[in-house]
């Protein structure tokens, strides 16, 4: 069979951590979800591991269910750019992603503390752009719920243009190279920022130079068509969610070619690192074994019965997780924020796709909700996944994957142990990190600055 | 009064407190915004003995005309600064009068946890209308600058105490990550916005950061630190007796005679170059002995000071060699104690959570 990317190589990340049921909290070996050592110890193992990237959500309310706060969950996390500036100084090569948000921040700021991400980490810094456009969250910011949701990729995009004039507003030998200068900066380096547009009436002097990589790389994650438009044009890695499945990665990395062809950018312009996990044996089956382990700890009874709520949209927590189904038909709520709220589509068809597994396979409702877990990840033997991923990249599917580990601290290690060798030995992982900046691990274009392009 | 030791904190910013200070610094203007720059001038501070560095900071250009015209964001830099560091509190100077709240309490209570408890918060207010149009927001001045640091801290200072120090539980047999009822909306409602809550970080480790206020920008009871800007040494005990807040540290610039030259004459020399607006605070521009006569002077009626030299790299090694260490063999400071939280070491108690409060009846 014709190999399109006979030379490609595995990228990974880490997002660290998931505020859901993926990961673990009550084994022995769940460490503490906030404690700065946890976030050292799984960031230095990623960069013995040689990972592109280690992730960080984004946190703007707590999650709720049915107006009270969700209490199965792993929750509470740290501000994204805060705790990685104080992981740059402890690590020097892996790139260091921020989720932040575009509706509830202000660009002059926003670019600001990224710039000083990329500078204090000497060019390794990543932001992962998201929108909100629900009043829910809203009801913790200044502006509360005030964007209608067709406007959320307006925003985002036109922020993002703020936010790179910004990170360009200074020419490349803005300051001074000896205190002997007449004036720190020579005169007419920095270019104020000026936007007058739908959502921002702005007029900005940029606070920063560029940094060794010119400035954060630009990480994106929205699904629908919308979102997809939107990496085509401003993303230079996709955060996808199509890492299961070999045909459905192969079908939006297509797509997304055609859409980066529409918006006039070569098709190798974005790297797509779908989510996922990695559960590793050194037998097949005990790799199975460990990840039926892993749903059961996953998928405890009172999440089966969570999730079941929100599937049904109501309340199930008095049912038996170890029964039938609910009998009843499922309640259509309106979008709120909240969990579960805009989680799927048709509710109808889902809990009839759910009865039909249930039925065929003559399982109970949490064992129904394991066998339909929308991420049961890759599993497999080291070298089983080594020759899978070398498969998944070489076809051009995926760049690599964004792994989510389940357990805090060490969830990397077997990965990094074990996994990481294995891609090596088969000529599709680094050996060494070659460059110093994420820009570089990630094989992307030095930005142009739009001063002198 | 034979009071506590004088509890020494000094501002890391730029090159120093002098807006030419970047003409004396012992690197190259291109390299003051960089990760080693930082990192070497708090590990300078925290070798001298320092029990706390703020970061000076605002959202405009910390300079004009030809001097400085970028600066990191002193969150970032606290932060970079926190795991390098083990013993030297950080506190960023955070503006209130445009940021969300809510951001600036995830990322305070982030530093605290990065920090393991060394962190505080200088609190600050912009009027400048150039900040205004770079964020986009209609200019407040005047009264609203009150109003927004007193709603910024009030709102701060709730969200710190909505996760009670217990909420994760970890109760396997119910399957319960977090007690909800030991996570609490703040329900803040203001002039200006409101802010539900919780938070999305738990209690920071001091359960609230030391805050760090100008007098009379924000209300004392929401002050932990009041910093006293005045020219005199009588002046400074008056708004020190007067503060009422727990404790009260003095601003203090300070010019030094170096290896470099004498006092005066490099402060005369920079000012050739840029001038130094006085402010209200207490300037020191003289030898090292004279420093350490006046900060003894000042422990009588303050609890700590805040000093600003004028150029980091010539200030700093006198500060460390000379005037630091003279203060420790007098008893009139100590050095702060590895492991201790800033809280511990300004003698402060962790507060208890006002929400766990309400539910234990008096």
């Amino acid at each position: 069979m014709n190999v399109p990317f006979p030379d490609a190589q595995v990228h990974l990340g880490v997002f660290f951590q998931g505020v859901n049921h993926w990961t673990i909290w009550s084994e022995p070996e769940s460490g503490s979800q906030i404690d700065f050592a946890s976030f050292r110890r799984m960031i230095t193992t990623a960069e013995r591991g040689l990972f592109d990237a280690f992730f960080l959500g984004e946190g703007l309310r707590l999650r709720e269910s049915g107006g009270r706060i969700h209490d199965l969950d792993i929750a509470g996390r740290p501000d994204a750019i805060t705790q990685l500036a104080a992981l740059a100084g402890l690590t020097s090569r892996i790139g260091l992603v921020a989720t932040q948000n575009t509706t509830y921040n202000e660009p002059a700021d926003l670019a600001r503390r990224l710039s000083g991400l990329d500078l204090l980490s000497n060019g390794r810094a990543g932001w992962n752009v998201v929108t909100t456009d629900n009043a829910w969250t809203g009801e913790n910011f200044r502006r509360g719920g005030y964007l209608d949701h067709a406007d959320r990729y307006v925003r985002a995009e036109q922020f993002l243009h703020v936010a790179r004039g910004l990170w360009d507003g200074w020419d490349d030998a803005a300051v001074a190279s000896s205190a002997d200068a007449p004036a720190w900066s020579h005169a007419d380096a920095i270019t104020p920022v000026l936007a007058r547009t739908s959502q921002f009436t702005i007029d900005a002097l940029p606070l920063l130079p560029r940094s060794t990589q010119g400035h954060p790389v630009i990480f994106q994650a929205g699904d629908s068509a919308e979102g997809r438009d939107f990496a085509a044009r401003n993303a230079d890695v996709i955060f996808s969610a199509h890492g299961g499945d070999l045909d459905d990665a192969l079908a939006f990395a297509t797509d997304i070619r055609n859409r980066l062809r529409a918006v006039g950018r070569p098709e190798d312009d974005v790297r797509i690192l779908p989510g996922t996990t990695i559960v590793i044996g050194d037998t097949e089956s005990e790799a199975e074994e460990k990840a039926r382990w892993l749903a059961l700890r996953q998928v405890t009874p009172a999440t089966a019965l969570a999730i079941a709520s929100q599937v049904w949209g109501f309340d199930l927590s008095d049912r038996d997780p170890d029964g039938p189904l609910p009998t009843e038909d499922p309640v259509v709520a309106e979008a709120t924020g909240e969990m579960g709220s805009r989680r799927w589509n048709d509710k109808h068809a889902l809990v009839a796709r759910w009865r039909d597994v249930a039925a065929a396979q003559k399982l109970s409702l949490r064992e129904t909700v394991i066998e339909l877990e929308p991420r049961r990840g890759h599993v497999g033997t080291p070298a089983g996944l080594a020759e899978k991923f070398a498969h998944w990249v070489r076809h051009g599917a995926v760049d690599g994957f964004n792994v989510s580990p389940y357990f805090t601290p060490d969830g990397l290690d077997d990965i990094v142990d074990e996994l990481v060798p294995a891609m090596q030995d088969r000529g599709v992982y680094r050996g060494a990190y070659e460059g110093s900046t994420l820009r570089e691990h990630l094989g992307l274009c030095s930005p142009p600055t739009r001063r002198h392009a | 009064m034979p009071s506590r030791p004088l509890h020494l904190a000094v501002d890391l910013d730029g090159d120093g407190a002098h807006p030419a200070s970047w003409r004396r610094a012992r690197h190259a203007p291109d390299r003051l915004l960089t990760s080693e720059r930082v990192a070497r001038v708090v590990r300078v501070a925290e070798n001298a003995g320092f029990t706390l560095a703020t970061f000076e900071d605002s959202p405009a250009p910390p300079g004009r005309g030809p001097d400085p015209a970028g600066r990191i964001g002193a969150v970032e830099r606290a932060a970079f600064a926190a795991p390098l560091t083990s013993v030297i509190a950080l506190a960023p100077v955070v503006s209130t009068t445009y940021s969300e709240p809510f951001h600036v309490a995830s990322q305070l209570a982030s530093l605290d946890f990065a920090a393991a408890g060394r962190a505080g918060w200088v609190v600050s207010a912009t009027d400048d209308a150039a900040v205004a149009a770079a964020l986009g927001r209609p200019f407040v001045t005047g009264d609203g600058l009150g109003r927004e640091a007193r709603d910024a801290v009030t709102v701060n200072r709730a969200l710190w105490d909505s996760w009670e120090d217990d909420a994760a539980i970890r109760d396997v047999a119910t399957g319960r990550y977090l007690d909800v009822d030991k996570l609490h909306y703040v329900d803040f409602v203001g002039e200006t916005y409101s802010v539900k809550g919780p938070a999305i970080v738990p209690r920071p480790p001091q359960g609230q950061l030391v805050v760090l206020a100008p007098e009379g920008l924000v209300p004392p009871e929401l002050v932990d630190v009041t910093l006293v800007a005045d020219p005199t040494v009588d002046g400074t005990g008056a708004a020190a007796r007067r503060a009422a807040t727990p404790r009260v540290f003095a601003e203090v610039e300070v010019v030094l005679d170096t290896p470099d030259g004498d006092a005066v004459d490099r402060l005369a020399g920079l000012d050739a170059a840029s001038p130094w607006p006085r402010t209200e605070r207490l300037r020191h521009v003289g030898s090292a002995a004279g420093l350490v006569a006046l900060l003894t002077e000042l422990a009588r009626v303050v609890d700590g000071v805040r000093l600003l030299p004028l150029v980091l790299d010539e200030e700093l090694p006198v500060l460390s060699t000379h005037v630091l260490p003279a203060l420790f063999r007098a008893g009139v400071a100590t050095r702060p104690v590895a492991g201790s939280s800033l809280r511990t070491t300004l003698g402060l108690p962790r507060p208890a959570n006002r929400f766990a409060a309400q539910e234990v009846p008096a």
